[in-house]
């Protein structure tokens, strides 16, 4: 998925002078060949979100489109306010990403675990959330991030394919992907690379005769509630799947569509149980744990299918 | 084009209207906006490259007031000034009114970033001073900070950034009245030596009276920093400068002026002899 933001980030950076892309000290490697073929595009502010994010809000307010970057939480809690009041505040053209998403560096313990973001940008009015499911997700948001007004939140995690999901599909800021359709029984709806383990649990539920369609929603604000109107009429129930807390995200998010639109149906949301993990693992290892993975995916949706009856 | 105006008249006139704006609005910060009068009188008065009829031009000084509490201060000088009307600074604080008591662009001429949360507005600055060196624009940067601000470790962050890229087209002023929310700096949290710290961070330093408008100008004249670093004004001043009874008192951090207070408090600088 960086590689995927950082092909995407260099073709505009070439067409587009007005983009520019701020590093917190991080990317060791990664962004060599952009700075030093765009220098005056880019800048390594040293270990220093704050002013990080001041800057590119005055950046921004020049009538750049800016790009900061950095893992995990530090560009986004660590200098929240500064995105509120400088960036958002303000309308400037900024998309905050943040390299590791959820579990991505769940070997280096808590502080590196982005958890609670989704939740927390989410709040920030005018910004919108996006956390691509896949690397090709990844390419296209980069460039709808840039030319889209406001601020955005891009979540990007590593790996992930670089294909479509299908021929033909295209990718739009709050219009959400149907990855596998035609299932009548259940909806997954995730965000993230977790989504792989919904379609991991739509096989192994098939194999039980249980059909399940699974929707990429790279887009947690604005959501895509058409979609969630949709899966409501054509499944018996929806079950969000997010490597993130359980309040405040992409299960939130559904539930307020859910609640708000008036719609009749069952939502389970697999997610964590708002706790910090003191364990550490694999990205892997991590979701096995706090059964979000595609076993614990699929046991949840029986059980839940079996109290629908 | 920068504003012709006698300085010592405009910063009467700020005083004159932040005192009825906190007066009607019931709002505080009166003994902050004293002690940055004259800066921003100063700065309005031939300093700013601004235009009121054009104030998106792009050309344009940029000035930044990161002690955001200090706006009815801005708002004044803006009216005074011809960016909006004088009558509508009577809003100021009230229901409905875009005048909020932290400076705020939205809706308001001039105003070129909002503010409230200390510690903002140096980054801003710098991102800002970092645009036009790299389109090789040749207007200023401005921004006005406190002494108390320099407690918030985000402006260490800038002030080591600025320095680095040789941001000689940024200007900070700290506006040093040596008081901030409940006690002194020096109580508070001692920022000495102050002077050296900037210029250990690789500023162009330099220390003035931050009430003697001959200083300010000559200090703020572009012409003035010829170095390649930024520049670091720390402006010594008295907070609620000039009304003797709010001079070095916090209360008027807080205090809205009213009854007999206000009536005295205007009386003094209707007295004043800098008309």
């Amino acid at each position: 998925m960086r590689d995927a933001f950082v092909e995407k980030l260099t073709e505009l950076a070439e067409k587009d002078k007005s983009i520019f892309f701020i590093t917190g000290d991080l990317g060791f490697g990664v962004f060599d060949n952009f700075a030093k073929r765009f220098p005056d595009q880019y800048l390594n502010v040293g270990v220093a979100e704050q002013n990080m994010t001041g800057i590119a809000a005055g950046l921004g307010l020049e009538g750049r489109k800016v790009f900061t970057y950095s893992i995990a939480n530090f560009a986004t809690l660590r200098c929240l306010e500064q995105i509120r009041n400088d960036a958002a505040y303000h309308d400037v053209n900024l998309t905050v990403v943040s390299s590791g998403g959820g579990f991505t560096y769940g070997g280096l313990g808590m502080s590196h675990h982005a958890t609670e973001d989704i939740a927390i940008l989410r709040a920030l009015p005018g910004v919108k959330v996006l956390a691509p499911s896949t690397a090709w997700e990844t390419y296209r948001a980069t460039e709808k991030c840039a030319n889209d007004e406001g601020v955005c939140y891009l979540r990007i995690e590593k790996g992930g394919i670089k294909e479509p999901p299908f021929e033909g599909a295209h990718f739009r800021i709050g219009e959400s992907i149907e990855m596998i359709t035609g299932g009548q029984d259940i909806t997954f709806i995730s965000c993230g690379r977790i989504l792989e383990e919904c379609l991991q649990a739509s096989q192994k539920l098939k194999l039980l005769g249980i059909n399940a369609n699974v929707v990429s929603m790279h887009t947690i604000k604005p959501i895509d509630k058409q979609a969630i109107e949709t899966a409501a009429l054509t499944s018996k129930a929806i079950v969000t799947v997010e490597e993130h807390n359980k309040f405040g995200g992409l299960g939130s998010a559904v539930s307020e569509v859910i609640t708000e639109q008036n719609i009749n149906t069952r939502l389970l949301c697999v997610a964590l149980e708002d706790r910090y993990s003191s364990i550490v693992g694999s990205q892997e290892y991590l979701r096995k744990h706090y059964a979000l993975d595609a076993d614990a995916v699929v046991k949840k949706t029986l059980s839940l299918l079996k109290e629908i009856g | 084009m920068s504003i012709q105006l006698n300085s010592e008249n405009l910063a009467k006139k700020i005083r004159l209207h932040a005192l009825e704006m906190t007066h009607l609005g019931n709002s505080s910060h009166i003994g902050s906006i004293f002690s940055i009068a004259d800066i921003l009188a100063v700065l309005y008065s031939g300093i700013l490259n601004v235009d009121p009829k054009n104030p998106e031009l792009e050309n344009r000084d940029r000035f930044i007031l990161s002690k955001g509490h200090a706006g009815a201060g801005v708002y004044a000088a803006l009216a005074e000034t011809g960016f909006f009307p004088v009558d509508e600074l009577k809003k100021h604080y009230s229901d409905g009114s875009i005048f909020s008591g932290h400076v705020s662009h939205k809706g308001v001429p001039g105003v070129e970033f909002s503010t409230g949360s200390l510690g903002h507005g140096l980054s801003v600055a710098c991102g800002m001073a970092l645009n036009a060196k790299l389109l090789k624009q040749s207007h200023r940067v401005i921004n006005l900070m406190s002494d108390g601000e320099c407690d918030e470790g985000s402006n260490w962050e800038a002030i080591l950034f600025a320095p680095h890229h040789q941001l000689n087209n940024l200007v900070t002023i700290v506006d040093f009245n040596n008081l901030q929310s409940i006690f002194s700096t020096d109580i508070t949290l001692n920022l000495q030596p102050f002077k050296k710290k900037w210029e250990s961070f690789g500023w162009n330093v330099v220390e003035i009276n931050g009430h003697s408008h001959k200083d300010l100008k000559q200090v703020l004249s572009p012409s003035y920093n010829s170095s390649s670093a930024p520049m670091c004004i720390i402006a010594n001043t008295t907070k609620g400068k000039g009304v003797s009874f709010m001079e070095n008192n916090n209360l008027w951090h807080y205090r809205s002026p009213q009854g007999k207070e206000y009536e005295d408090a205007k009386l003094e600088l209707m007295r004043s002899d800098n008309a």
